[in-house]
């Protein structure tokens, strides 16, 4: 199997605050092999976002990389640790963008107002053309016009070479996301970050911009990692999967198995409680006792624990428990199924 | 409409809401949004209709003319009131909807924006009963600890202000809230998109039992159509400001008779890796309600348009028992809905 395009391993990702440490992401690991999509799924403070910021060397200040390593490789090269490179660096700036490009969720705040859709995509092109074209003549502006004018119609955005020419207040949500989409593709990255891409959008637009992604996936053979809330989103894209919890992870592995054969309490109470899917309409769906903490009452132990219906007093509540295997493929962090590293103790 | 036991007690009929589109220094009218074109449809009591499409099909447009936070361009809101009459709320004037008001409430979509943040929580929730003439504080107070204990709050928290709550714990008190003056119409605005997973399935669960105990009314306004299909009764589907589709939830979602309801339904990904994706993606966008096409607003991204979908404007008419539909082919197209 080739080596994974980015690893993740044990990254913690601190924000000192006056009023104490909020964890947001506390020992996350997982890998994003070539041409494959990893989707990483959990609720609000999940600290799914802000791992992918620290892949990327955006997380702001207060927050931190604390530990942990984000290994990222370019084809036979040895895998550059991201989080020994300075964020303002120029060895960062040559990845961000255009090695590892990022959907972000509200293209509306990500694009500028003040500049035509076709000018910012044109900049990038021209910025990172050493990275996307190690060798040839210098792009010039029409040339990049050009190949800017071809992205969007590999995005199937209609009147390409007008849409160039638009400011992002002018174009439709979804064809704003599509201009966004055909940005983080123009630099022909290695791995491309898809931060909740369709959750500000109606669903039969949704509909087209997934096809569009998968589409894309397909010919290019881009690795994307999928940050969303929508099980469905994830089930539909995805082919590994990740579930996370107040900054850990839960549960890893194939789409089928997460969905399938749910192992940790949590993501099955999670599936459950998805209105239309096991239960009947008008009766009360399952639910998850409790809400999620706050992120400064981080409870002791397995953060899942206060919420568990599964929870072993003495054990879940003073340990956490490590992503351990629990199938061929899968890994879950829960003492149900580590029997003996719960008898340690 | 369908003949059944239970009175409706709300209809609305041929209701429109316009708003001018004005342009430049003489802000001189260039054209009309129509957000609701000719909407009619019933609730009957104890009943939840769900109204879907997507941003901009003018759902919130008709739910705030049902609570009459604007005025509709035309058309009738008729409310069966608690003393049994009949009320146009339409033309009504300020000062004759004040005594309506307590019976229809709204639960609102965003539970940051939704509660004043210098208000505790008795003052929040307590303001509509303050307003409607219970003066006397003790009173209040026992009511408001009542509310919140009905929707699954404890009453110590009564003296808490909102920043001191979750998204979930948020949304019970604006549903506190809108339960103080006891209304017999509570119309819900997108009251769970906010909340995540597991959160919105305990709200779900308390609009359902709510409705049980106190026999609620809901129209229940969203885009989630497995939240819709799960709370409602009767769906209503919305195009372009106008009713496209409206009956029973299973048999909507069994037999959808609209193309854009099958679409809709399709278009949602199902949270099962083994479904099929929705490879039969709807092209184009939502028409312009500033300029909708001739014929059925529909038709420019309809798999099944015939020259007569071009030209003419089709209705909304019954095509099985309380199925009614806006499409000139619904008979003879064979359409597949949820799974």
């Amino acid at each position: 199997m080739t080596p994974p395009v980015l690893e993740v391993k044990d990254l913690r990702v601190h924000f000192l605050l006056d009023e104490g440490v909020v964890r947001a992401v506390d020992g996350v690991s997982f890998d994003v092999h070539p041409g494959h999509v990893v989707g990483i799924v959990g609720e609000s403070g999940c600290g799914k976002t802000v791992t992918m910021k620290a892949v990327l060397q955006i997380v702001e200040p207060p927050g931190r990389v604390v530990g942990g390593q984000i290994l990222f490789r370019k084809d036979s090269a040895p895998p550059v640790d991201l989080t020994r490179l300075s964020p303002r660096g120029a060895a960062m700036r040559a990845i961000r963008g255009a090695e590892i490009a990022l959907i972000p969720q509200e293209p509306m705040a990500a694009f500028s107002p003040v500049h035509t859709v076709g000018d910012q995509i044109i900049e990038a092109l021209r910025l990172h053309e050493r990275q996307w074209r190690p060798t040839g003549p210098r792009l010039s502006r029409h040339e990049a016009r050009e190949m800017t004018v071809d992205l969007f119609r590999s995005v199937g955005i209609s009147m390409p070479d007008q849409r160039v020419d638009a400011y992002s207040w002018q174009l439709s949500g979804g064809l704003r996301q599509r201009a966004m989409i055909a940005m983080a593709l123009s630099c022909k990255p290695r791995l491309l970050i898809a931060d909740e891409p369709t959750t500000a959008i109606d669903v039969t637009t949704q509909a087209q911009i997934l096809n569009l992604l998968r589409d894309l996936q397909r010919r290019h053979g881009t690795a994307i990692v999928f940050i969303t809330h929508d099980l469905g989103v994830i089930a539909q894209m995805a082919r590994y999967v990740v579930v996370m919890y107040l900054g850990r992870v839960m549960e890893q592995g194939s789409v089928a198995d997460i969905f399938h054969a749910p192992k940790h309490p949590y993501t099955r109470a999670l599936l459950k409680s998805i209105p239309g899917l096991h239960v009947t309409p008008r009766t009360l769906l399952p639910t998850i006792a409790g809400s999620i903490p706050h992120p400064l009452g981080r409870p002791r132990g397995c953060p899942f624990h206060p919420r568990c219906p599964d929870a072993i007093p003495g054990v879940c509540t003073e340990r956490v428990p490590a992503l351990r295997p629990v199938g061929p493929e899968q890994l879950a962090s829960c003492f149900l199924y580590h029997q003996e590293e719960a008898a340690e103790g | 409409m369908s003949e059944t036991a239970t009175p409706w007690l709300l209809e609305v009929r041929h209701l429109r809401k316009s708003f001018p589109i004005r342009r430049g220094f003489n802000r001189k009218l260039v054209g009309t949004v129509r957000a609701v074109d000719d909407v009619s449809f019933t609730i009957r009591e104890g009943e939840t209709l769900g109204l879907v499409g997507e941003s901009g099909c003018g759902k919130t447009t008709t739910a705030r003319c049902i609570l009459r936070a604007m005025t509709p361009t035309s058309g009738e809101i008729l409310f069966r009131a608690a003393d049994g009459r009949i009320v146009d709320l339409s033309p009504l004037s300020r000062a004759e909807l004040r005594p309506l008001r307590p019976q229809i409430q709204m639960i609102f979509q965003d539970p940051f924006g939704s509660l004043n943040p210098r208000m505790t929580i008795f003052d929040n929730v307590g303001e509509p009963l303050l307003v409607n003439g219970l003066r006397d504080r003790r009173a209040r107070l026992e009511r408001v600890a009542a509310l919140l204990e009905l929707t699954g709050l404890r009453p110590e928290y009564l003296h808490r202000f909102p920043h001191a709550f979750s998204g979930g714990q948020r949304q019970r008190i604006g549903i506190a809230r809108a339960l103080a003056t006891e209304p017999r119409l509570v119309v819900a605005d997108e009251p769970v998109s906010a909340l995540d997973v597991s959160v919105q399935a305990q709200v779900l669960n308390l609009l359902l039992e709510l409705q049980t105990r106190l026999s609620l009314t809901f129209l229940f306004v969203a885009h989630d159509l497995s939240v819709v299909k799960h709370i409602s009764d009767r769906v209503a589907v919305m195009y372009v400001g106008q009713i496209v589709e409206l009956a029973t939830t299973e048999d909507i979602f069994r037999h959808p008779r609209h193309p854009y309801t099958a679409a809709l339904m399709r278009a949602v990904p199902a949270p099962d890796p083994h479904a099929p994706s929705g490879d039969a993606a709807l092209a184009g966008e939502v028409a312009n309600p500033a300029n909708p096409p001739p014929g059925c607003y529909f038709h420019p991204r309809c798999p099944f348009t015939t020259e007569v979908c071009r030209t003419e404007r089709p209705v909304l008419r019954e095509i099985g028992a309380g199925h009614l539909v806006r499409c000139h082919r619904a008979e003879e197209l064979a359409l597949t809905g949820a799974r």
